[in-house]
């Protein structure tokens, strides 16, 4: 008997994430660190392990070396098994034809002999992009209930932001009778979450035909999506109720971190039901220390705080000396306040250091925007950065 | 040195040093310093020194430990050769599990045989320090010694209900070995810290002597009698040692590690590994007070916490005061609840305004899992 299994989850990790600007300078976006202690990528790879899930394949192409190296042999999402697990997928030379991934449908298309390996009755598709808690065990169940081709998993928009995503025109019973990506008029406000669920067959075939189809662009929301719909495939909607949030731009990044915040927080990491599985830091708790001012933050192991710490979320190995102030802010691991600085409204990424004075952004209601650091930079002493600037190379003041 | 020596850590030894704390639990599996266990630091030393095979003695109550080490994969060292050995007690009908550390030894000469490493580190779990095991092999190797102890200078009595002195001459090998002297308060001492090297060859030729001759105990039979013809050398380790031999002491080094150059010496240069949990970052809520504590991960804190260790998931509410206090993983502090110099072991329920206080030298023990 040939070993299956019943569903393969392709994660698409491969984009750069311009709109992250500094942050994606040497990595690719669902590398960016999140949380304290987590990355963008922990959120779908620990849905798979929850949802029994457990052969991956994640898609890279966009710097991948931080991303390959975080994965590793998937070891702290359990993915380390003999017969599935999570393995890279990168673009390859093959005899015939070389490419890098040309769009997300041919990214999948060019990654059919991994996912036919495991003669699949469902394939999932996911993106490395989004800060959520879903079950896909129960979207499969509603996928195979309505015994639909194409399950897309969706959520309710605000009607005015409705025009930045995928819109799903829905029959009472969910079934999808339209697809529009990105429509200047929506006519709903139910945005495709980019979560799909296909039936193995089907999927293989639309792949294919796209491939061979030269005016598409070979992309699952423009092309392969539109593409079953019109020749009448089942396609439904799978409504999702729940914290979903898309980590693209800086300030959803930013407003993301702070939705941990908070005696009820938005979006809660600390759920023992469904645990977020990350490669953990291998540091000491953190030390807290006697001049040290807290208050509604996260802090990581590892950290050093001397200082004053408010509305913040700060990653591991994170040194904030005394007098040192920072407020409104994210602070990646191995970062460094020293002595009287400030951080205010910003974003820090990993071993940069900040010096004895300097200042950081502004205050948030002062409408200047994030302030943005990339990482292994340099502050001088009493330099100011102004909010909503984004450095990413060694800044001495003017 | 990698590979040149193998790694045994007796996990049971000194259990009754520490009976609040080990009454569930072996030695090596007491909680200490947030998110470690005892036996990290010995096991951690052996693999930051390149040891990759470890076998893990244990007697009784290692339930805690199996789980606290898995497959060994959080200290690299789930291996195909080698690895972490776990060494249950070998028994059948007419033997009864191993009553000391000689017959423990005996227990384990098969391991022992199976390996071809020269040397072996035996260490026990009641201290806490970065030793440099590479080191100490170097130097064992250089003296050309058969056995090498390693001893810390002690000032005062040694808690320990069995302990050993030591005296060197100025080539540093071993003259007397004393078992439970009298020490006097301020009186300094080479007081043996459970860790020595022996030439593996050498170690189960001595064991296979002392069962044929019906010796009992490895440091009276074995190591004091003999030091006039073995060649036995004492190691002076030099860094911070914290011996935990008795639950003032275990409150008092745990203390220390508030102390910038303790955590320097032991977290800074090489990594302590220990088993993972995946807990969120800690929270501290608005009106949080924490001054000079060391907190894990996973903890919310939304009252005051001063000058105190918590570890893993550990809640503290609102209005409450903890102070000078060690908090174990997952307990429950409720809210307007003051605690004063109080150790509680894991998953301890403190309801609602309770107020409890021990001191410094007798610090208020609440046991695993009570609800006060």
């Amino acid at each position: 008997m040939q070993r299956k299994k019943e569903c393969v989850a392709m994660l698409l990790a491969g984009g750069q994430g311009s709109r992250l600007y500094a942050l994606t300078n040497n990595i690719a976006k669902p590398a960016v660190a999140f949380g304290g202690k987590y990355r963008i990528i922990d959120f779908p790879l620990s849905n798979c392990i929850n949802s029994g899930i457990d052969t991956v394949g994640v898609l890279t192409q966009y710097e991948p070396l931080e991303l390959n190296e975080y994965i590793g042999n998937g070891q702290p999402w359990d993915l380390d098994r003999s017969f599935g697990g999570v393995h890279i997928l990168s673009p390859y030379q093959a005899k015939k034809k070389s490419s890098w991934f040309e769009g997300t449908a041919n990214a999948i298309y060019q990654n059919m002999a991994f996912m036919q390996k495991y003669n699949p009755d469902y394939v999932l598709i996911l993106s490395g992009d989004h800060i959520y808690k879903m079950d896909y065990a129960a979207m499969l169940k509603a996928h195979k209930a309505t015994g639909a081709d194409c399950t897309i998993a969706a959520i309710e928009v605000p009607l005015k932001e409705a025009s930045r995503f995928g819109i799903l025109n829905t029959n009472a019973d969910g079934s999808i009778y339209q697809f529009e990506e990105k429509p200047k008029q929506p006519k709903s406000n139910l945005a495709s979450m980019g979560i799909y669920i296909f039936t193995a067959s089907k999927l293989f075939k639309y792949l294919k035909e796209d491939d061979e189809n030269p005016a598409s662009s070979k992309d699952f929301g423009k092309d392969v999506l539109p593409a079953m719909l019109n020749a009448g495939e089942k396609m439904f909607s799978y409504r999702f109720q729940g914290y979903w949030k898309d980590v693209g731009t800086i300030s959803s990044l930013w407003e993301a971190n702070m939705d941990l915040l908070g005696e009820e927080p938005n979006f809660d990491v600390n759920d023992p039901d469904w645990k977020i599985h990350s490669r953990n830091p291998l540091a000491p708790p953190e030390y807290i220390g006697e001049h040290a001012l807290l208050g509604n933050s996260l802090i990581s192991l590892g950290c050093e705080i001397g200082g004053t710490v408010i509305n913040s979320v700060l990653s591991s190995n994170v040194v904030i000396e005394e007098g040192a102030r920072v407020i409104d802010s994210v602070l990646m691991a191995g970062s460094v306040v020293r002595k009287g600085a400030t951080v205010c409204y910003s974003i820090v990424d990993e071993n940069t250091v900040i010096e004895e004075g300097a200042a950081v952004g502004e205050d948030k209601e002062a409408g200047a925007g994030i302030a943005v650091l990339g990482r292994n930079i340099r502050i001088g002493a009493g330099a100011k950065v102004a909010g909503g600037q984004i450095l990413d190379k060694d800044y001495k003041g003017e | 040195m990698a590979n040149s020596a193998v790694g045994v850590i007796f996990s049971n030894v000194h259990d009754e040093n520490i009976p609040e704390l080990s009454r569930h639990r072996t030695m090596a599996s007491i909680p200490y310093g947030g998110r470690y266990r005892l036996i990290d630091f010995s096991l951690s030393n052996m693999v930051n020194a390149g040891i990759d095979t470890v076998g893990v003695v244990t007697k009784y109550n290692y339930q805690s430990l199996l789980d606290h080490l898995g497959s060994g994969k959080d200290w690299d060292l789930a291996r195909k050769d080698g690895g972490i050995i776990l060494l249950p007690p070998y028994s059948d009908e007419t033997d009864a599990p191993y009553s000391n550390r000689l017959e423990a030894l005996k227990g384990i000469t098969g391991f022992l045989n199976h390996r071809n490493e020269d040397y072996v580190v035996i260490s026990d779990c009641d201290g806490i320090a970065r030793i440099d095991f590479a080191d100490i092999l170097a130097w064992h190797e250089q003296k050309g010694a058969d056995i090498t102890m390693v001893y810390h200078e002690e000032e005062g009595p040694v808690d320990s209900g069995y302990y050993m002195t030591m005296s060197m001459d100025e080539d540093a090998r071993v003259t007397g070995l004393k078992i439970n002297p009298r020490i006097k308060a301020k009186a300094k001492n080479n007081v043996y810290i459970n860790v020595m090297v022996l030439n593996r060859e050498f170690l189960t030729n001595i064991i296979q002597d002392a069962v044929t001759r019906g010796l009992s105990s490895f440091g009276k039979d074995i190591l004091s009698k003999n030091v006039d013809t073995l060649k036995i050398y004492g190691y002076g380790f030099k860094g911070y040692y914290a011996g935990v031999d008795s639950l003032s002491k275990y409150y008092q080094h745990s203390m220390e590690l508030l102390e910038k150059d303790v955590r320097d010496e032991l977290f800074g240069a090489r990594d302590i590994y220990t088993k993972v949990r995946d807990s969120a970052p800690s929270k501290y809520a608005d009106g949080a007070q924490v001054k000079n504590s060391l907190i894990s991960d996973g903890c919310e804190i939304e009252g005051t916490v001063e000058n105190c260790i918590l570890f893993r998931g550990v809640k503290i509410g609102k209005g409450s005061v903890v102070r000078n206090s060690i908090i174990m993983q997952d307990s429950v502090i409720g809210s307007g609840v003051q605690l004063d110099c109080v150790i509680t072991d894991k998953n301890v329920v403190v309801r609602d305004r309770r107020h409890l206080a021990g001191c410094a030298e007798l610090p208020y023990f609440i046991a695993k899992g009570r609800m006060l």
